[in-house]
């Protein structure tokens, strides 16, 4: 005995293959026991019972249509803005500036309302269907700009990516509060108020009567095209295989600097029409804070969703819904809005903890006999040799759809 | 004409909470976790020496004084307590249960800010207390204790005495941390681990082990920050957000300062004078906006920093090799 090195309790394998249904028990395993942990917090802070906190999460965020809508209109934009990182995530590029992108294309688009709007000399008008255009072009644009630097830098230097755009975004947020009290609506207010009030210059068109519309079918065309290009452009392939491999990708000839740029330029443009949404539709203002983190929270969205873009509707929901039936509980409870934060964080813990039971396999230590001991000995062996390198599970049924669909078609 | 005198210090005290923030966050990055949960724990680190200290001032009314001792270690061993928290989560998510550092750095912020501004909202009403808001003024008393003739030695005594002592201890952690990871045997291990973990363990150093103490300590640092911003700078004053976006500040200074905590004392003073700066600048009574021009100016030389870092290219001052990514031994 003494000679033997002794086995550990428990040694972790990875798992070769997982199947897709395994995976998402194990994640609503996860979120389940997220949410009784949230209950149980939120019952020890309000006493108030567990099921009665549920009742008033949903009431919060579905109770009336109106409610309804705003949080289908505030998961619109998170999934856009989601679904913006999204490329840049599977070509392993942490774009973590959806904020300063966010930000700078509703400054733009705010740049356009406030100069071709009411601040014009009299006599002097542009029609509205001309501002519109200015500011969906211009707020892209700047979008794609503050995308298009941090991915130059990385093309060129290889600047850190998640450094470089977090300076981005702070950037954004000075540029942001300067034109705030450049335009300040009155002097020494700090803010600037609503844009073009009284002839609604710039205010993009409701849908189907209905103001919170305009950002959901934006929402659902973004999230369908976004799948398309991803999973059956050659683009798409291009930043599928420089996210698994860089190496790879030079050598079978992709110009690996033009896809990073590019898809940054797709990124940020994205982003910046979330910004012109958020300017242009619903809010008709510019704050600092107009996106809220919602460039941080995206990113956590975007990765839970498995950068598969009809998923992350579903994670988009989990987080929007988590964020507003918290903030009811808390103006019910007359506890601090950060509440809604909390919440949020203890479930994105759990997701993100959970993720480890569905690339990894836990084995215990048996009882010691020579069966075992063999088992133990081959298994993580035949888990190596039945993988490649570092590729991830999830991969493998997408790709195998894949084929069926190619079959199909 | 510019008061030095009057500016260095205020430069000081910004840059305090920022240098225990990055001293921490080279110590994590220096084993290869990049923890962008840093502006969470700093919250963190400051509500709960919050809790801690308003509890205390409770337990004693008003006119009671405060024993100095008990008034300093109640919220300095919470505040350590609530990071070193936050720092064993962080580990025990990346290292132990490999997620992406990323993502759970950014769930870390979500719920550190959270946390912070909830409890600060809050914890009047939870603990039932008739006070209109948190104002600690009495334990910020013990913590911003100056030595008793610093005073009286003129700008000397006003630019290098006039502190609390955790500014102090900021500093010589900061010093201590850089000879630590220059010129000692852990040290060499820890950047072993940060660099190439598979090395490190074939080396025999424990891997795992480096991690969450670095992490973990690191974390404890940070925390201090934030609690020296409340108790000290804020004059133990809570109010929401006020801390700001500082935590990402200090991860920015990191790369400033390219890895080195002894450079990050004068960066981080230097940062927080930018941070600052935009109150001594003449701007005019009409531009109130080129205000926050200026204030742009820390990001953008961090920017810059990082950008000719990577330009030049110098061996010695790249990040650690294998910094954000996970380590599993079975797999190479």
């Amino acid at each position: 005995m003494a000679n033997r090195v002794s086995e550990p309790l428990f040694h972790i394998v990875k798992r070769d293959n997982v199947s897709r249904k395994k995976a998402w028990c194990i994640r609503l395993i996860a979120i389940v026991l997220a949410i009784l942990v949230s209950a149980i917090l939120t019952t020890i802070l309000t006493d108030d019972n567990p099921f009665q906190v549920c009742i008033t999460m949903a009431s919060g965020a579905f109770g009336t249509v109106r409610k309804t809508m705003v949080t289908l209109q505030n998961l619109a934009i998170l999934l856009i803005i989601s679904l913006a990182l999204t490329p840049a995530f599977k070509m392993r590029f942490w774009n973590i500036g959806g904020e300063g992108q966010v930000l700078i294309g509703g400054l733009a688009a705010a740049a356009c309302m406030e100069l071709m709007g009411d601040r014009l000399p009299a006599g002097l008008s542009f029609p509205n269907w001309f501002v519109m255009v200015c500011m969906v072009v211009s707020s892209i644009l700047a979008g794609a700009f503050w995308g298009f630097i941090p991915a130059a830098l990385k093309a060129k230097w290889n600047t850190n990516e998640t450094l470089s755009t977090l300076m981005m975004n702070y950037i954004a947020i000075q540029l942001v509060a300067y034109f705030t009290i450049k335009w300040e609506v009155p002097k020494g207010s700090g803010k600037i108020g609503i844009i073009n009030q009284s002839t609604n210059i710039g205010w993009l068109p409701q849908l189907f009567g209905s103001r919170y519309m305009l950002s959901i079918v934006l929402a659902i065309i973004v999230t369908i095209g976004m799948y398309i290009y991803l999973t059956y452009s050659k683009h798409g392939y291009e930043i599928a295989v420089v996210g698994e491999s860089e190496r790879t990708a030079r050598y079978v000839g992709m110009k690996v600097k033009k896809v990073i740029i590019r898809t940054m330029l797709l990124s940020g443009g994205l982003c910046g029409l979330a910004g012109l949404l958020l300017v242009g539709s619903i809010n008709h203002t510019i704050t600092t804070t107009i996106s809220n983190g919602q460039g941080f929270t995206a990113v956590m969205v975007s990765w839970l969703a498995k950068f598969n873009p009809f998923t992350m509707i579903f994670t988009t929901l989990l987080i929007v819904f988590l964020g507003r039936g918290a903030s009811e509980i808390s103006t019910k409870f007359e506890l601090n809005q950060s509440f809604s934060d909390i919440v949020t964080g203890i479930i994105l813990f759990f997701i993100i903890g959970c993720e480890f039971f569905i690339n990894y396999k836990i084995n215990f230590r048996k009882p010691s006999s020579v069966t075992a001991v063999v088992q133990e000995e081959t298994a993580p062996v035949s888990a190596e040799q039945s993988e490649e390198p570092k590729e991830q599970p999830e991969e493998q049924p997408e790709e195998s759809e894949k084929k069926e669909d190619d079959v199909n078609v | 004409m510019f008061d030095l005198v009057a500016f260095i210090p205020r430069a000081v005290g910004q840059g305090i909470p920022l240098m225990c923030g990055s001293t921490g966050e080279t110590i994590t990055q220096k084993s290869g976790n990049l923890n962008l949960g840093i502006p969470g724990v700093m919250y963190v680190g400051a509500i709960s020496g919050v809790i801690g200290a308003f509890y205390y001032e409770k337990s004693i009314p008003e006119p009671g004084t405060l024993n100095p001792f008990l008034a300093i270690t109640i919220p300095l061993l919470s505040c350590l307590l609530g990071s070193l928290l936050m720092g064993l989560l962080y580990c025990f998510l990346t290292v132990s249960l490999r997620a992406n550092q990323n993502v759970t750095g950014l769930a870390m912020t979500t719920f550190g800010v959270g946390f912070g501004n909830f409890f600060g909202g809050s914890l009047i009403k939870i603990s039932g207390a008739d006070i209109p808001s948190i104002a600690l003024s009495r334990t910020s008393l013990c913590f911003s204790k100056s030595l008793p003739f610093a005073n009286n030695l003129g700008w000397f005594g006003k630019i290098f005495l006039s502190y609390g002592f955790l500014a102090y201890v900021a500093i010589i952690l900061s010093f201590v941390a850089s000879f630590i990871i220059k010129r000692t045997r852990p040290g060499l291990h820890l950047r072993a681990v940060g660099e190439s973990p598979t090395t490190a363990d074939a080396a025999g150093i424990n891997v795992i082990a480096y991690k969450y103490i670095a992490t973990c300590v690191g974390c404890m640092i940070a925390g201090l920050g934030g609690l020296y911003y409340v108790m000290d700078y804020a004059c133990g004053v809570w109010s929401n957000d006020a801390f700001g976006d500082r935590g990402w500040l200090a991860i920015a200074l990191v790369i400033f300062t390219i890895w080195r905590p002894n450079v990050g004392v004068f960066a981080s003073i230097f940062f927080g004078g930018l941070y600052i700066l935009y109150l001594y600048l003449p701007t005019g009574m009409d531009h109130m906006e080129y205000k926050e021009l200026y204030k742009m100016i820390p990001y953008v030389v961090t920017l810059i920093v990082l950008v000719i870092t990577s330009m030049r290219n110098k061996r010695e001052n790249q990040p650690p090799e294998s910094l954000g990514l996970p380590y599993f031994r079975e797999e190479r």
